[in-house]
């Protein structure tokens, strides 16, 4: 990271502070973990929609090369919204991606199948994603979420020292507003 | 020295920095006492500012001591001054300036070909605000250079508290002047949208300005008690209509004058469903700022009412109601503070008692626990209203 500071420094004059050593960060773990499941739902969700090919063939699955495309729009949908600031959804929708993965490769697993070992093998596999998505969530849940109670009230922080009742209509007595941003005056007295 | 430093999305650490040096004959170096999160550095922190760069500091709301000054500034400064910093880097000299139109400043901005092409005509440098308003190192840091320092600064007295007086380089004046742009007449009413720090400041403006009525419009409880202890009636939006309570607090007219101090982030809810379709937008590209409060504000103002725009919009925003606008005869004023046009007046407010601005102040911290506030801060966890942080 401190390799893009110092090559930023050509927008910098000479005077400019430069980055020397970095510190901690307001990323938390959970935040990074989100980030690099983003990226790899990006990059499933390209090779699902560029390739589908490869994943039926490897599964056995020939003749679902469509359902896996749409799989692929979905799974870019996951990384795009995992990416994001609302990296909680992202991550909960990865969730729900993987139960429709799963039920997805079950047919793959009868015996008729000749690849179910490579069957077996991607579920396994998507169950070990399941439980580190489910992690992912709810260490991001956790670390961003605002406690639904226990706020503290402000009541007595008015800012008027003197008071909000002295204060109301205080500046109308010493305060002309400049020409530029006048309202233009009534044209009729009595208007309301 | 330490700084707060831009490294990315949601990346803001607390690094090991170079001092900065005296550049030009009107900078001055700032020991930093006391700088402040911004709400509008929250747009920086989730990136949808353009032109942020690794290794930019953040930070445009500071005050400090001077420690030095180079040749041409030393007339309106010395060492030792105790100074707020204004986070429109101003000459003081150009057209603009001469007119009061600080924050477009003419000459400032020393990336003026990047933000000639984005904005038609270059606007001031901003201190820890993008490369298209000058990538100027911002004051989250220990040591701050000033550019055009003769001009840029306030003079504090001493007997203020950093607290009192460390908001007037950014959001009083910024609450202000969008009370200011709405003339208010004793016979308004104004509803302010967004009750975080910017909406607080518009709140006290506004009632000292002399409104009917001010009525701020959020959904987070500790900010609304803040909203009606500042004497305004309150409105949550999740549970009521906001429009509805409007018209009802207006005999059906109304407010004459609106206020949005939300900017691009408008809240996203299932109960407002143009917010879901404007994040989803803005999550792929095809919309980087989020309007609902405009949309609202042009819907429920009177019509031949003001609207007032303080919050930050970054770029290109959907399904703007024109129509709507141009019929009814609404008036828009809007801008980046003009600090400096103001700055005198509501120092005299603060040192004759009738103003405190400290009051927002909820989290006072180290710089080196200014990363977790970022977090802490956007999560509105804690009770976060405003965070100052010590250097």
């Amino acid at each position: 990271m401190i390799a893009f500071s110092r090559l930023s420094g050509i927008a910098r004059s000479k005077g400019d502070p430069k980055v020397l050593r970095t510190g901690p960060s307001s990323l938390g773990g959970a935040d990074r973990l989100a980030r690099g499941l983003g990226w790899f739902s990006i990059g499933l969700g390209l090779t699902e929609l560029l390739a589908p090919r490869l994943i039926t063939r490897a599964v056995g699955l020939r003749g679902r090369e469509g359902l896996v495309r749409a799989f692929g729009v979905r799974e870019l949908g996951h990384g795009v919204l995992s990416l994001s600031v609302d990296k909680q959804a992202g991550l909960w929708s990865r969730v729900a991606g993987d139960v429709l993965d799963i039920v997805a490769v079950l047919p793959a697993l009868s015996p008729a199948n000749r690849k179910h070992g490579n069957a077996e093998l991607a579920l396994i596999m998507l169950l070990g994603v399941t439980v580190l998505d489910v992690l992912a969530a709810q260490g991001v849940s956790a670390r961003h979420r605002r406690p639904p109670t226990g706020w503290r009230s402000y009541s007595d922080r008015s800012g008027f020292p003197q008071g909000a009742e002295r204060a109301r209509g205080a500046a109308r007595r010493d305060f002309q507003t400049a020409s530029d941003t006048q309202a233009p005056p009534a044209i009729a007295p009595g208007v309301a | 020295m330490k700084a707060l430093v831009w490294h990315g999305k949601e990346d803001i650490r607390c690094d090991q920095v170079s001092d900065p040096e005296i550049e030009d004959p009107r900078d001055a170096i700032v020991k930093v006492t006391s700088c402040a999160i911004c709400g509008s550095d929250l747009h920086l922190f989730h990136n949808f500012i353009p032109a942020m760069l690794p290794g930019d500091i953040m930070g445009h709301e500071m005050m400090g001591e001077v420690m030095e000054v180079g040749s041409a500034a030393k007339g309106k400064l010395k060492v030792g001054d105790r100074i707020v910093v204004p986070f429109t880097i101003i000459c003081g000299e150009c057209d603009q300036c001469k007119r009061g139109n600080f924050s477009v400043c003419e000459r400032t901005n020393r990336k003026k070909e990047l933000a000639s092409k984005v904005f038609g005509h270059p606007t001031a440098g901003l201190f820890g605000y993008t490369h298209l308003t000058g990538g100027y190192p911002g004051g989250q840091a220990e040591y701050l250079r000033v550019p055009f320092a003769d001009a840029t600064h306030i003079k504090v007295p001493d007997s203020l508290k950093d607290e009192q007086v460390l908001f007037l380089g950014d959001i009083f004046p910024t609450g202000w002047q969008a009370a200011v742009q709405c003339d208010i007449e004793p016979t308004d009413t104004v509803a302010i949208w967004g009750c975080g720090p910017v909406g607080q400041m518009a709140i006290r403006s506004a009632v000292l300005l002399g409104a009917k009525q001010v009525v701020a419009i959020d959904c987070i409880p500790e900010r609304l008690s803040m909203a009606e202890a500042g004497g305004a009636i309150t409105i949550n939006f999740e549970e009521e209509s906001v429009v509805g309570r409007l018209n009802d607090l207006t005999s059906g007219k109304g407010p004459e004058k609106c206020i949005d101090a939300i900017g691009l982030e408008a809240h996203v809810t299932p109960t407002q469903p143009d917010t879901l379709l404007d994040r989803a937008k803005q999550m792929v590209m095809l919309e980087s700022d989020r309007p609902h409060v405009l949309r609202e504000m042009i819907y429920v103002c009177r019509t031949a009412g003001t609207i007032s725009i303080p919050g930050v919009y970054g770029g290109l925003v959907d399904k703007f109601p024109m129509g709507l606008a141009m019929n009814k005869g609404l008036t828009f004023r809007m801008g980046q503070t003009h600090v400096n046009r103001w700055t005198d007046d509501l120092l005299r407010r603060i040192e004759e008692g009738q103003i405190d601005p400290s009051f927002v102040i909820t989290h006072t911290v180290r710089l080196e626990d200014g990363p977790e506030m970022y977090k802490v801060f956007r999560d509105k966890q804690d009770s976060c209203v405003k965070v100052v942080l010590k250097p």
